[in-house]
């Protein structure tokens, strides 16, 4: 089951970086992130009133609040729908690919714990880690950018999820807290470059350099 | 215990004072309060702080927040630094009356709480939460201008920055599956997890690379500082003053907590290795960059990690270093609050930060001038600045552990950014200047020159003498570095997976 999300969630990674709508972008991460919050519950054992809650929690910021920030940015600045990417998508799933190949491999290297033997959470973490990577660094637009950031959060969720159970319930909600003022303070960067330059394209950031 | 709590709750108090104050002048004045009360409270916790082994357990969360005194030195540095900028800052604010400073006022307060909770707390996690946040805080100081250029700057501080913060989160969850793989309770207390011994090889060393970036971007260690010379560059000088003293310091304690703790758990000699490779990139990198650099806030910017990759090279050469290093991390903290804030008076008078058309800043702003120039010689380490000292410090030590070659590339990039540094403060500070007189409002006045001649005289008094409670607390801190577990309970290797 649990094995079966973390497939779901290397897919979801292909989906986004082949993904040329901005709208489809943001809406296949809030899929990913609610495939996350029902990482905790599948595991089993983590049906505690803790595990719940978490999952809950993680369902609603990263599923729901996020997602809903992000889109209601993108129809708010009237931004051209399409992704506008610096690379070509072929390159972008090949990158992607490699990077999930990447990822398997680094995964095989680090010893598990008897209980976690075989689990694909840290070739699907780290794959998902790269991905948003990817997509920050290809991207030309800051709400694109910021979707990236996202991503790469989702990736080191999935690792804290399904494997640090023992992680203080504290930090865990102190994380996804960070998560969403970050990301309110991305989007509300991004209104005043919107304003400043009437476009979300970064490539206009470029007057500092040596 | 009452200190610590007045350390927390000050700044909370008073960013909650100046988000609902509602004049634009009196507001600012909420800062040198706010720095005075924590600069006592940093003092007495200081003083009354328990002595290791003596927690008291009134506290929850005593395991979670304590003060050490590798935190000690830290937030002593942090809170000075703040006193001086906030009392420049209302000068400041009032000359630049026509942006609203409400946001700015707020931020500086949540960042010196968040702040000063990141040196408190013995929490891997914990220590992650207070950093981001921090992080977080600065951000609308970088954008206080207002203009396209501080816009590219913040967009790019946010995405270097939150990716690195990401990676080092990343890094704290495989340190606690490094305890998890061998078997162990994944408990995030430094403690705890020394107490461990020697952990899983692999994660370890993967959970530091990545807190290494992490928290080396932070710190803006080369190859990771492209955002430092933007965000310092287009920013305000009483900002750049508390990124490049305060917000690089307290990412310089968490890498220092990262390295003790992977040095007790069996790879130190590993992290050591990868610390001096990036110290010495960095020094190297600043040292290029720095030579025919005509922007005086950008010059700074690579000054910044210049100094970050000393301390770098000195959590590298181990624990006989530490006194050394410390004392570089207070004088390069109260040396860049002197540095930024003269460079931002002259950067208003003469309505640039460049050379050419700054020269002989040293006619129009005499105070100013003298404080850049007096500066730039504590940064580079001239004597009797503190900074000498300490550098002196690093070379005897590196020639103690036999490392020639690092000494040798120390000091060879040192000679660099003395002559790059030199090259444009000279012609910024001496020289001739057609430019007009300053309007008196830019001139030099006590409130805009005093915060940095103190901090400027505190690097001089460091350098002179190093009063006894301070070298108490930099050899405890040396003296508590952690060891390797030699004779820590065997326990079986975790299944290899099939």
């Amino acid at each position: 089951m649990v094995d079966l999300l973390l497939a779901l969630i290397i897919l979801l990674n292909f989906a986004m970086l082949g993904s040329g709508r901005i709208r489809v972008l943001i809406q296949t991460a809030a899929l990913q992130g609610v495939v996350i919050s029902a990482l905790p519950l599948a595991l089993g054992h983590e049906h505690t009133l803790r595990g719940v809650v978490l999952a809950l929690v993680t369902l609603a910021v990263k599923g729901f609040v996020i997602p809903a920030v992000l889109l209601s940015a993108f129809d708010r600045l009237k931004i051209r729908r399409e992704v506008e990417p610096f690379i070509s998508y072929a390159a972008s799933l090949l990158l992607v690919a490699l990077g999930t190949a990447a990822a398997v491999l680094v995964g095989r290297q680090l010893p598990l714990a008897p209980e976690h033997a075989g689990s694909l959470a840290v070739a699907a973490a780290l794959a998902t880690v790269i991905a948003g990577f990817l997509l920050l660094i290809t991207r030309r637009k800051a709400i694109t950018q910021a979707t990236g950031y996202l991503i790469l959060e989702n990736g080191i969720s999935i690792f804290g999820l399904t494997l640090v159970g023992g992680v203080p319930f504290l930090v865990e909600t102190t994380l996804l807290l960070d998560l969403v003022a970050g990301v309110f303070v991305m989007v509300i960067v991004m209104n005043h470059i919107h304003r400043a330059f009437t476009t979300l394209d970064t490539r206009q950031l470029t007057a500092l350099k040596e | 215990m009452l200190a610590i709590v007045l350390l927390l709750l000050a700044p909370a108090l008073a960013a909650l004072v100046a988000g609902l104050m509602r004049s634009e002048r009196a507001r600012p004045l909420v800062l040198p309060a706010l720095g005075a009360v924590h600069l006592l409270a940093a003092v007495a916790t200081i003083v009354t702080r328990p002595i290791a082994g003596h927690q008291d357990h009134l506290l929850v969360a005593s395991l979670w927040l304590r003060l050490d005194a590798l935190g000690s030195v830290v937030l002593l540095a942090l809170s000075v630094l703040f006193l001086l900028v906030a009392c420049y800052a209302p000068g400041y604010l009032a000359a630049r009356s026509e942006r609203a400073n409400r946001v700015l006022v707020v931020c500086f307060c949540i960042f010196l709480g968040l702040a000063t909770l990141a040196t408190l707390s013995q929490h891997l996690g914990l220590m992650w939460a207070a950093i981001e946040g921090a992080t977080l805080a600065c951000t609308p100081m970088i954008y206080f201008n207002h203009n396209q250029r501080s816009l590219e700057a913040t967009w790019k501080y946010l995405m270097v920055g939150g990716v690195g913060i990401a990676l080092a989160l990343l890094g704290t969850f495989f340190m606690a599956y490094a305890a998890i793989a061998s078997g162990r309770p994944a408990e995030l207390t430094y403690e705890a997890l020394m107490a461990n011994g020697a952990l899983s090889e692999p994660w370890v060393r993967v959970a530091f690379v990545l807190l290494l970036v992490g928290y080396g971007t932070k710190m803006g260690l080369a190859p990771l500082h492209s955002w430092k010379p933007d965000a310092y560059g287009e920013t305000p000088g009483i900002v750049g003053a508390l990124l490049a003293g305060g917000m690089t310091s307290v990412a310089f304690l968490a890498l220092a907590r990262v390295v003790g703790l992977v040095e007790a758990l069996g790879q130190g000699a590993f992290a050591r290795q990868a610390l001096t490779v990036m110290g010495l990139l960095s020094m190297a990198w600043a040292a290029v960059f720095m030579v025919r650099q005509s922007d005086l806030k950008r010059l700074l910017a690579y000054s910044s990690v210049e100094h970050m990759g000393i301390l770098a090279i000195g959590l590298g050469l181990g624990p006989a270093a530490l006194p050394a290093v410390l004392l570089h991390l207070l004088g390069n903290t109260w040396a860049k609050s002197a540095l930024f804030i003269s460079a931002g008076n002259i950067h208003r008078a003469f309505a640039s930060k460049h050379i050419p058309a700054v020269s002989g800043a040293i006619l129009r702003l005499p105070v100013s001038g003298t404080i850049f120039l007096l500066g730039f010689l504590a940064a580079t380490g001239a004597p009797p600045f503190a900074l000498f000292l300490s550098e002196f410090g690093l070379l005897q030590a590196a020639a103690g552990a036999g490392a020639w070659w690092t000494g040798g590339i120390f000091l060879a990039c040192l000679v660099v950014v003395f002559l790059g540094f030199s090259a444009t403060v000279l012609a910024a500070v001496l020289g001739e200047t057609d430019a007009p007189e300053p309007e008196p409002q830019l001139g030099d006045s006590w409130r805009t020159t005093l915060p940095p001649a103190l901090g400027l005289g505190l690097v001089l008094a460091l350098g002179l003498w190093t009063p006894a409670p301070l070298r108490g607390l930099f050899d405890e801190a040396a003296a508590s570095w952690p060891v390797p577990h030699a004779a820590a309970v065997p326990h079986p290797a975790p299944e290899p997976v099939p």
